[in-house]
């Protein structure tokens, strides 16, 4: 490996470390803090039992909502810090480092070509139910996460831009939308899980394509890859896994303390000896659930700027796949070499579709 | 310029929730939103307390620190108010609040809990002072009228004070060393930070 090349390896290790480190810290910290300051206070004492308020013990209300028996919910204050400091504090650094290692990644690398000449036939690498799953979920999850990041920076980027007026309108038609996109997205994480989980299974070939780093960093080297490689398999495990998580809290935020989840992931996690509190108000679970789908949602994002980069404009060829859903044999041999043998040949061309347009996008 | 200030002396409330009551009738609540509550502590036991809470109108107030559309703003008498032309009612205030004091007129789901409402200390809202949009909207101003907040106007035990930070507080270091014991500012510290 080039100098460079460990460098550059190792800035991107630091960067993706620190984040979720951060994220680690930060949600660990308000499971941690949010949960114990429901701890029981002796009210042996004025002051003791004045603390029990402080800290969350309940009294008894004359009206309907069990809620309204609690005088003062401090973890309130402690959801407003995580989501006010680390949560879009790290989550903006996260996504400026992200688009600054590609820019320099691409100044460096250049658009990834393809070594020698097409062979003008072309495989199927993606067909027609496929690349409804990939788009829809791709669509989806766009109109998700900008709606998404209006909530959290919007405020502080459009506010004095538009004005609050404008802003306001804008972003009740964000909620709205964010509220019912959310249904395709959880459809085609489930879809994309089906149709592809087979082809995702880790093997033996993953770990000689990432010791040769994927052959991101020098035109030489094309490690051999079965239909995904393992940046491929690593993008499909983050979006399924993550894709999932991000639904269930979104699910919970989507109908207010009809699904307590945290508690019982926090239990269930306390088999492994964590020390997750257990018991958990329902004010409490709302509030996990907030942090813990922002949270999700900026690694998905920051994330989906390297694969949509490298699916664009850092690779020839790549766009073609996810696009027409065919590809030169000769890409395909040269990228997933242990596939390319078993692709089956595309059709002849679509007269309707001229090939230099077709090629213009690849 | 006054800071407004809501005190509830827990030695004297008896929970006969006037208050609460005073306040649903004068502002013309909305069925299932109480800006103001009387929670109980102890209930039955010795040490029993009643307390009457509302927005508590905080200098760094959580509700206006998260909401995403920036509808909160804070009068030069301190009152913390919010604009319902902005609110999209994203329940982040809720989740905020130490005090329980936003409400929504809906059940919640799919984003339908309506616009936030919440105690405006008899303040109104962002509409002209007095007018019939801002009554249907926030209830009365009846600060702009000169009076105080009606909760504890009609205290009958004089247990909620509302007006003026000094004014309310003197009034309240008074009794305390009249009869010689006080229950502790209840609220104050999370509402307007330790120095207080």
């Amino acid at each position: 490996m080039s100098q460079q090349l460990r460098s550059f390896l190792m800035a991107v290790g630091v960067i993706a470390g620190l984040t979720a480190a951060g994220y680690g810290v930060a949600i660990m910290g308000a499971a941690v803090v949010i949960g114990d300051s429901h701890a029981v206070v002796e009210q042996s004492s004025k002051s003791d039992g004045w603390r029990g308020v402080r800290t969350g013990t309940a009294g008894r209300v004359s009206i309907p909502d069990p809620q309204a028996a609690f005088l003062i919910q401090s973890e309130g204050e402690i959801w407003r810090s995580i989501r006010n400091g680390p949560v879009t504090v790290i989550g903006a650094w996260g996504m400026f480092a992200i688009l600054v290692l590609l820019v320099l990644f691409y100044a460096w690398r250049g658009r990834i070509s393809l070594a020698g000449k097409p062979a003008h036939r072309e495989v199927v690498r993606f067909n027609g139910i496929e690349r409804f799953a990939h788009w829809m979920t791709a669509t989806s999850f766009i109109v998700l996460a900008l709606s998404g990041l209006n909530l959290l920076y919007g405020r502080y980027l459009f506010i004095p831009v538009i004005g609050k007026e404008a802003f306001a309108i804008v972003t009740e038609a964000g909620k709205l939308l964010h509220n019912f996109v959310a249904f395709p997205f959880m459809f085609g994480v489930v879809l994309m899980f089906v149709l592809w989980v087979r082809h995702n299974l880790p093997s033996r070939v993953d770990l000689k394509w990432l010791r040769q780093g994927g052959g991101l960093f020098s035109d030489r080297h094309h490690p051999a890859a079965e239909r995904f490689n393992a940046g491929q398999k690593a993008i499909f495990w983050i979006v399924v896994l993550g894709g999932i998580s991000v639904s269930l809290s979104g699910l919970a935020l989507l109908l207010p303390f009809a699904f307590p989840m945290f508690g019982k992931t926090f239990a269930f996690l306390n088999l492994f000896g964590f020390g997750f509190p257990e018991t958990l108000t329902s004010m409490q679970e709302m509030q996990l659930a907030q942090l813990w789908h922002s949270v999700v949602s900026l690694g998905l994002i920051v994330v989906m700027f390297a694969h949509i980069y490298i699916g664009t404009i850092g690779m020839e060829g790549a766009f073609q796949a996810m696009g027409s859903g065919r590809v030169d044999a000769a890409w395909a041999e040269q990228h997933h070499s242990l596939w390319a043998a078993s692709a089956e040949e595309a059709p002849a061309e679509d007269d309707a579709v001229p090939s230099a347009v077709r090629e213009g996008q690849g | 310029m006054a800071r407004m200030k809501f005190l509830c002396d827990a030695d004297r409330c008896i929970e006969c929730n006037a208050c609460v009551t005073a306040c649903k009738n004068e502002h013309e609540v909305p069925w299932g939103v109480n800006r103001r509550r009387v929670v109980t502590i102890n209930d039955g036991q010795p040490g029993e307390r009643s307390i009457s809470t509302a927005c508590m109108h905080c200098s760094d107030a959580p509700c206006m620190a998260v909401c995403p559309v920036d509808c909160f703003y804070q009068t030069d008498e301190g009152v913390v108010l919010h604009d319902k032309d902005l609110c999209i009612g994203c329940g982040y205030c809720f989740y905020a609040c130490p005090f329980g004091a936003p409400q929504y007129p809906q059940a919640g789901n799919f984003g339908g809990r309506g616009k936030m409402d919440k105690c405006t200390f008899c303040a109104g809202g962002p509409k002209e002072d007095g007018s019939e949009e801002e009554f249907a909207l926030y209830g009365r101003n009846r600060l702009a009228e000169g009076k105080l907040p009606l909760c504890a106007e009609m205290c009958s035990t004089k247990a909620l004070l509302a007006g003026d930070a000094d004014a309310v507080s003197d009034i309240y270091r008074e009794r305390v060393t009249a009869r010689g014991f006080g229950g502790g500012v209840w609220g104050w510290n999370t509402a307007y930070g330790s120095d207080t």
